[in-house]
């Protein structure tokens, strides 16, 4: 048996409007605490208004052997970036 | 004793306050690199902190109202163990960690009343220390009962730590509630301690029946740290706190 508690991803939404951001993780016993501990370790400078934890247990991961197949497909694709448009010069917050 | 009891009910008021906040900071501080786990090394190292600022504000009114030109600083750091007047829980070694938090709990349970009734309190300089600190020790009050709750209901290792952690600190609780000649003074000011009792009750009642702990046997009270009687403990603490800016009166950060 470990003698570690579990591992918690920790998520902060710095202010409203934005959405919980990935900062880290900490290790508690359950749910209650891990907010507790990502409370103290991570906004203690005013960093969030929110949080969430998460088991990393929970996070499926993509498999790093596999991010060729997976992402360089995308690499010359560069229609999908939305930059072949001319923006009217009236437009100003884009 | 000498130094203290010349000053004015209000000063001896926001010094004993601000010396029960200065006291359990720096105990506090001293788990720092030393706990179960990182979080917690920081949870309490952000405890203590919002502690040592309650100190410095309720100090330096402390110092304001006496008139005599003392600053927080001054107040911390150049009295010795006899002009203390913090209550004798916060003085008491950190123990394990069940003990550490059964001295968080309980003082905790009690401050955090005490600074709902301060503030509206007719002095404005109290009030606006006290409602800063209500959010500050209602956090250190969740904090500590989480704990209180967790480890009376995890093994029976934790379990028989956190009994012993509580009926360690619990002769000790009934000077938090005691009125005596300052208090009495302060009408309007300061609430009656023992008004704060029934909130007190109430809230170790809740955490030990969710932590199936049983109350802790009653002890004889021991009393004497507001007037300056207190255990050999402080002593050692203010040694450690005391030595840098006793050593060297100029040093700067």
């Amino acid at each position: 048996m470990s003698r570690d508690w579990p591992l918690w991803e920790v998520f902060v939404r710095s202010r409203g409007g934005l959405s919980h951001k990935h900062v880290g993780s900490v290790h508690a016993a359950d749910a209650a605490m891990a907010v507790e501990a990502a409370r103290d370790v991570y906004t203690r400078r005013m960093e969030g208004i929110s949080l969430w934890v998460a088991p990393s247990a929970a996070i499926t991961a993509s498999d790093p052997a596999e991010s060729g197949s997976m992402f360089d497909p995308a690499e010359d694709k560069v229609y999908r970036h939305p930059t072949f448009y001319s923006i009217p010069d009236t437009i100003k917050h884009i | 004793m000498a130094g203290a009891s010349k000053m004015t009910p209000l000063a001896r008021y926001a010094l004993r306050l601000g010396d029960d906040a200065l006291v359990l900071g720096q105990r506090l501080g001293e788990w720092c690199g030393k706990a179960p786990a990182l979080e917690i090394d920081l949870a309490l190292a952000n405890l203590g902190l919002d502690l040592i600022g309650q100190a410095t504000l309720l100090l330096g009114y402390a110092g304001e109202a006496e008139g005599a030109g003392r600053d927080a600083d001054q107040l911390a750091f150049h009295r010795d163990v006899m002009d203390f007047s913090n209550c004798l829980l916060v003085e008491q070694p950190n123990g394990d960690f069940a003990r550490t938090i059964a001295r968080q709990f309980l003082f905790s349970a009690w401050r955090l009343p005490l600074f709902q009734a301060l503030s509206a309190s007719a002095d404005a300089a109290l009030a606006a220390v006290a409602k800063k600190a209500v959010k500050e020790t209602a956090y250190h009050l969740r904090f500590s009962r989480e704990w209180v709750i967790r480890l009376g209901a995890g093994t029976d290792e934790s379990r028989r730590r956190m009994t012993d952690g509580l009926d360690w600190c619990w002769r000790f609780v009934d000077e938090m509630f005691g009125p005596d000649e300052v208090t009495a003074a302060l009408g309007g000011i300061a609430p009656d301690p023992a008004t704060l009792r029934p909130a007190f009750d109430g809230e170790i009642d809740r955490a030990l029946a969710e932590a199936g702990l049983p109350r802790p046997p009653a002890r004889r009270a021991v009393v004497g740290g507001r007037v300056g009687r207190h255990s050999e403990h402080l002593g050692h603490l203010l040694a450690e706190m005391q030595f840098l800016p006793r050593a060297y009166p100029e040093a700067k950060w």
